[in-house]
């Protein structure tokens, strides 16, 4: 019988990606949450490239890295909501908005919450993080999600950070709702799928839980 | 408009590379439009306004960008000919999560080493010889990455063999003693012509990342 296990984390976008995934194609699985100071034998086995999670293993064999590990899951469970489009065009493009949020979020999320910044370093990552919102609001334009009338891969990728938009906030001094309107619809019309709600975390609590690790790690 | 086909290309660039062998591998007519960075072309900017950077393919009228996006997209298109991902669903991840590896440090370590001076070196060409070594445990016994035939894997390093004399001369290293297995592949891969019809000469890989330390002010 087909085996299904996540190494996971509750906070984790990527991880949160994954479990989107896993919800929208109705898979049965079992989560085992890491402690990531203290890494499981079987994280570390399965994953001893990289050492992180998300790490889904499948009938024994894993399979690293967010949108690689939704693109498996949309390829084996490919008789129920489909991620990624048929057009091989339109699966480019897909994979091209998920490759530029992975190239750009990085950095200006690290200044902004696991680094003691400067106003000026905070401020320049804020505006960092509005331009890329910027880029994807007008890549969504009035379309209900990324590619178009179903959610899809693209929204995947993306919504976990909308849980983590209210810390950005926060730590950045600066509003995503004035500058990036669409985008917050866009989040909250994610939020009305199950697969979405049921797998974000409450704002305030990652919140909480960000200024806890930052606490912890002498981070001002 | 039958199947035109046109890329945005710059020689001396390995994700540029990347796309040219895939192409060839598939028998693919194409037009070469070299770029001059210093200077983009109207069509750069507006085939790929969000990057501005090359490679991009022109799939009748419609661009694609990012070089492995773009060597997925030809194998998917052109699938009567030369797979580049294996068909199955375990195997198409593991090569993915490999390319991913090699996007993610070989070229940002590898500049580091040559774009750097001091500790950021010395540290680089640590982290590099390492990365090698992981790729080179990854390849193993194998012929290719991919197993007896060359495949994505093995397309997503390869032009970074140009780079090896390089790292060799600014790193002060020796890749066949340290990743001789690798040196081997990568020799095995320029039998195939698709790999040595495109793959830059090393000597002139340096010379490139020479001027480009030149207009950094980097020595």
């Amino acid at each position: 019988m087909a085996q299904v296990k996540l190494l996971d984390f509750w906070a984790s976008a990527p991880a949160m990606r994954v479990r989107i995934a896993l919800a929208e194609k109705g898979i049965e699985y079992e989560t085992q949450e890491e402690d990531l100071r203290n890494k499981s034998p079987l994280l570390l086995e399965m994953n001893p490239v990289h050492k992180k999670i998300p790490v889904l293993i499948h009938d024994g064999k894993p399979i690293c890295e967010s949108m690689i590990i939704v693109e498996y899951i949309d390829e084996v469970w490919s008789d129920k909501s489909p991620l990624l489009p048929s057009d091989a065009h339109e699966r480019a493009r897909a994979r091209f908005w998920v490759d530029f949020i992975d190239k750009k979020i990085g950095d200006p999320i690290r200044q902004l919450v696991w680094t003691s910044s400067s106003t000026e370093n905070k401020e320049a990552a804020a505006n960092d993080l509005i331009e890329i919102f910027k880029v994807m609001e007008a890549e969504l334009g009035d379309k209900p999600y990324f590619q178009g009338e179903s959610f899809g891969f693209v929204d995947v990728a993306v919504v976990p950070f909308y849980s983590c938009l209210y810390t950005y906030e926060k730590l950045g001094n600066f509003s995503i709702a004035k500058e990036c309107p669409k985008l917050v619809a866009w989040g909250k019309k994610c939020l009305q799928k199950e697969s979405v709600s049921k797998t974000l975390p409450d704002p305030y609590k990652a919140y909480e839980f960000f200024l806890d690790c930052r606490k912890k790690l002498g981070i001002e | 408009m039958a199947n035109e086909v046109v890329l945005l290309d710059l020689k001396v660039s390995p994700f540029a590379a990347r796309v040219r062998i895939a192409l060839e591998e598939k028998g693919i007519k194409y037009e070469s439009r070299e770029e001059d960075l210093s200077n983009k072309s109207s069509v750069l900017l507006k085939m790929n306004p969000v990057h501005q950077q090359i490679p991009v393919l022109i799939h009748n009228g419609r661009p694609i960008c990012e070089s492995m996006i773009i060597v997925q997209y030809i194998d998917e298109v052109w699938n009567h000919k030369s797979p580049l991902l294996p068909s199955d669903p375990y195997r198409r991840a593991h090569a993915r999560f490999w390319a991913d590896y090699i996007d993610k440090k070989i070229y940002p370590i590898g500049r580091n080493l040559w774009a750097s001076k001091g500790e950021i070196k010395e540290s680089s060409k640590k982290d590099l010889i390492e990365c090698f070594k992981i790729l080179e445990r990854e390849l193993g016994d194998k012929p290719y990455f991919g197993g007896e035939t060359f495949g994505y894997v093995d397309l997503a390093l390869v032009p970074f063999y140009s780079f090896f004399y390089t790292f060799e001369t600014l790193g002060n290293l020796s890749m066949v003693a340290e990743c001789p297995k690798l040196v081997e592949w990568g020799e095995k891969c320029l039998e195939k012509e698709s790999v040595s019809n495109t793959l830059s000469d090393q000597q002139k890989v340096y010379e490139a990342i020479l001027q480009i330390k030149k207009e950094l002010g980097v020595e």
